[in-house]
């Protein structure tokens, strides 16, 4: 009989034991959970944002940061980038209404306010020409103008000139005109004393160069045929631009490798040396450990901004130097007891964890033991405390350069900017709003990604879920 | 305790000296002398000067006699003002820097905690998210944006009354000490505020807070009595290096509120090099600073039981 066994052996088709996830490391495992936080990822793409306007803003936006441009001092940020070439001025008779007295036969009361206001014209950044209605009773005639429109008779504005007579019903006014609305007010007078009533009008006058002034600043060919309404290409200052008609843009990049080079040099190079005193310290430990962090609290007593400004002078500025490097070495100087106490701290932890002794029962160096073992293990914390302490060098940098300290002129640093714009803050706001946003959103984004990485790399946090 | 507190004025002290000698190092490596700044002076007046100053000595006998000047409380006088000791200077000036700054840790303090609590109190809800984006903006907005933003207010608010109520600069009544002490106060507050929150949350999690319920006590008294206090003693620790930081921070609200405090006074010192003034200066400061430290060390050990026992 063939018996054919009515079993047989089952196939292993699905493995029982299966690794559902892959393993991951410490860093990928950091990475997801900063992935996770929209905050401190908003903040990382900030902070690559801002390197790139740092490396590579300066390669599209060509131009020169320290050229000063004296005709277009204090310009708002706009976006006009072209004018109308006009002619050069030529004075035309005012207009006068022939029907009209020179002076009124009697003065009255009530001097009204002249009507039909209006621009007789183009109303051009080179001139403006408004003419009005006379009236009756007026001996001449008072011009003012404002930035916006007059809440009153004391509101009035920049009291241009006067008409001496009631029949002289137009103004010239070239009085340095930007491209920005006007509002002119007229106010009839009895040849001395102003009545109280105005009438007002809005006027926006559009961009307009003389061909003599474009060839002067560059914008054309000495002998280039342009006729008169062609448009030129102005200067574009998207930003504005400074006190001395510096561009903004074009000095925000500038003032940003400053700034970030100090704030990122600096804190690499404190962390840095740091670890390594921390680390020598705490990995040796004993009467050497106590030594040196007897010293480290030395430095820490300091008056951190005292003796910043002290040493910063100490290592002097020769002449034509921006005063960086010393500000750096300062920085550095100053700074490294934190790093120092950290790693240290950190050190003598990890020291006496099972596996160091394990690895050195296998016969592990202390050169080994130290690059494989104690410092990847110390990264986390470094890392957030490099994170950490950028904005606090962005901070000191600016802080200094604000009262002069800093970082010497001409080279510009957000610091020396807001320094630079708080003399004008009322007129031009934008001389310091721009480099003030700046050290903000920079700093925000590294205090943002330092709590990001603070809860991504800390193993406590992760026992808490 | 006393020996702890001995023992920390001991270390106090010798920290004074380190710092009384890293600034005469640092001062005598500064390129120039104050002597320079006057106009083409005959090199017999220049010894004359360096001798009356002390100038023409060696580098370590100057430095004996600087130290010996300094225990004895003497910090010269002053190179560019005539006939001004540094003493002096000190007296008249730090009482105007002290008093802004212990308004501003005050304003600080009181409001870290204030709102620190409020929002652990408010956890996730409308009013922690406010009051946490304002901090992150305390923390990220330079201290001089705030300086000047004040100032703009102050005008506005003087123009909205009609006459001069709260005066935008200078110093005298305690009018002009207001905004300049908020505007200093400011950044730390925020800091604090973060820490008392942070601070308040772990507390909430504590063994006793679950006792504290599970006895019955009313919600009010375990937030005062149990949450509350313990969660303001990590606040009290950094308070001792934040009243550092406010009283040397002090030299941008100065500057910009024209405040004749001692910030001033060594921001135009060093652009003078004068070197008594600097020194006396920073030793002043540095000596303030170690004392205030471990003056709230000290304090800490009375709010805190545990301290002392240790």
């Amino acid at each position: 009989m063939n018996m054919t066994p009515d079993f047989s052996r089952a196939e292993h088709s699905i493995s029982v034991e299966q690794i559902s996830r892959p393993s991951l490391s410490y860093w990928q495992d950091a990475w997801i959970r900063l992935k996770k936080s929209t905050r401190a990822l908003i903040s990382l793409y900030i902070v690559i944002a801002l390197g790139l306007f740092t490396l590579i803003g300066p390669l599209i936006w060509q131009v020169d940061p320290a050229l000063q441009d004296l005709n277009q001092i204090s310009q708002p940020p706009s976006f006009a980038r072209s004018a109308i070439l006009v002619g050069p001025f030529e004075r035309e008779e005012t207009l006068i209404d022939p029907n009209h007295p020179e002076e009124p036969a009697e003065y009255p009361d009530v001097i009204p306010a002249p009507q039909g206001l209006r621009v007789v014209g183009d109303a051009t950044t080179q001139h403006i020409r408004i003419a009005w209605e006379p009236v009756d009773g007026a001996g001449g005639y008072a011009i003012y103008r404002n930035t916006h429109e007059p809440e009153g008779l004391n509101d009035l504005g920049l009291p241009l000139g006067n008409t001496m007579t009631g029949n002289e019903i137009s103004y010239d006014d070239r009085l340095s005109l930007n491209q920005q609305d006007y509002y002119y007010s007229i106010v009839s007078t009895d040849g001395f004393d102003e009545s109280d009533a105005y009438t007002t009008l809005k006027v926006s006058p559009a961009a307009a160069i003389t061909k003599t002034e474009a060839i002067q600043r560059g914008l054309l060919e000495p002998d280039s045929d342009a006729a008169f309404g062609d448009e030129v290409q102005l200067e574009f200052h998207p930003l504005g631009t400074d006190y001395l008609g510096r561009d903004m843009l074009a000095r925000l990049m500038e003032g940003a490798r400053v700034s970030l080079f100090i704030g990122i040099c600096a804190p690499f190079l404190y962390v840095l040396f740091g670890i390594l005193y921390g680390g020598f310290a705490g990995y040796f430990g004993g009467g050497v450990d106590s030594t040196l962090m007897r010293f480290a609290d030395f430095v820490v007593a300091l008056p951190f901004l005292l003796f910043m400004i002290l040493f910063k002078i100490a290592f002097g500025i020769g002449p034509g130097e921006s005063g960086i490097m010393p500000m750096l070495i300062a920085m550095v100087l100053l700074s490294w007891p934190g790093t120092a106490r950290l790693v240290r701290g950190q050190v003598l932890q990890i020291r006496n964890n099972g596996y160091i002794e394990a690895a050195r029962l296998l016969g592990a160096k202390d050169h080994y033991l130290i690059i494989r073992h104690i410092l990847p293990n110390t990264m986390g914390v470094i890392l957030v405390t490099l994170t950490f302490a950028v904005p606090a060098a962005i901070f000191t940098e600016a802080f200094l350069s604000f009262i002069g300290m800093g970082v010497a002129p001409p080279t510009p640093s957000w610091g020396s900017m807001c320094n630079e714009g708080v003399k004008t803050m009322l007129s031009h706001p934008h001389e310091l709003i721009f480099p003030a946003a700046f050290i903000s959103i920079t700093v925000l984004a590294f205090n943002l990604l330092g709590d990001g990485l603070t809860e991504a790399l800390d193993s406590r946090m992760r026992s808490r879920e | 305790m006393l020996a702890y507190t001995l023992k920390r004025l001991l270390a106090g002290i010798i920290t004074v000296w380190f710092i009384a000698t890293a600034t005469f190092i640092a001062m005598h490596n500064v390129p120039g002398d104050p002597l320079m700044n006057d106009k083409a002076v005959t090199a017999e007046i220049r010894k004359n000067l360096e001798r009356k100053y002390g100038l023409d000595k060696p580098v370590t006998e100057q430095y004996f006699i600087f130290m010996k000047n300094m225990l004895s409380g003497d910090f010269g006088i002053s190179f560019t003002q005539q006939n001004r000791q540094v003493n002096d200077i000190i007296r008249d000036h730090f009482p105007v820097s002290a008093t802004l700054g212990v308004l501003a840790i005050i304003f600080a303090a009181a409001g870290g905690i204030l709102w620190g609590a409020l929002t652990a109190i408010y956890r996730n809800r409308l009013p922690d998210i406010i009051i946490m984006f304002l901090v992150i903006l305390g923390i990220s907005v330079p201290g001089f944006v705030f300086a000047a933003l004040g100032q703009l207010l102050l005008v506005n608010i003087n123009s909205l009354v009609g006459y001069s109520m709260i005066p935008v600069a200078g110093w005298g009544t305690f009018m002009h000490m207001i905004m300049p002490a908020l505007v200093l106060g400011l950044g730390t507050m925020a800091l604090l505020t973060r820490l008392m929150r942070s601070s308040m949350l772990e507390v909430v999690n504590e063994d006793y807070i679950k006792t504290a319920k599970a006895k019955g006590l009313s919600p009010t008294r375990i937030f005062f009595r149990h949450q509350l206090r313990n969660a303001i003693l990590p606040v009290i620790t950094v308070l001792g290096p934040q009243i550092a930081a406010i009283t040397t921070g002090g030299f941008v609200v100065e500057l910009v509120f024209a405040i004749p405090g001692l910030g001033r006074y060594f921001v135009q010192a060093v652009q003078q090099l004068d070197y008594t003034v600097i020194m006396g200066t920073t030793v002043f400061y540095g000596a303030f600073l170690v004392l205030m430290v471990i003056i709230v060390d000290i304090l800490y050990g009375f709010v805190d039981p545990r301290v002392r026992l240790q």
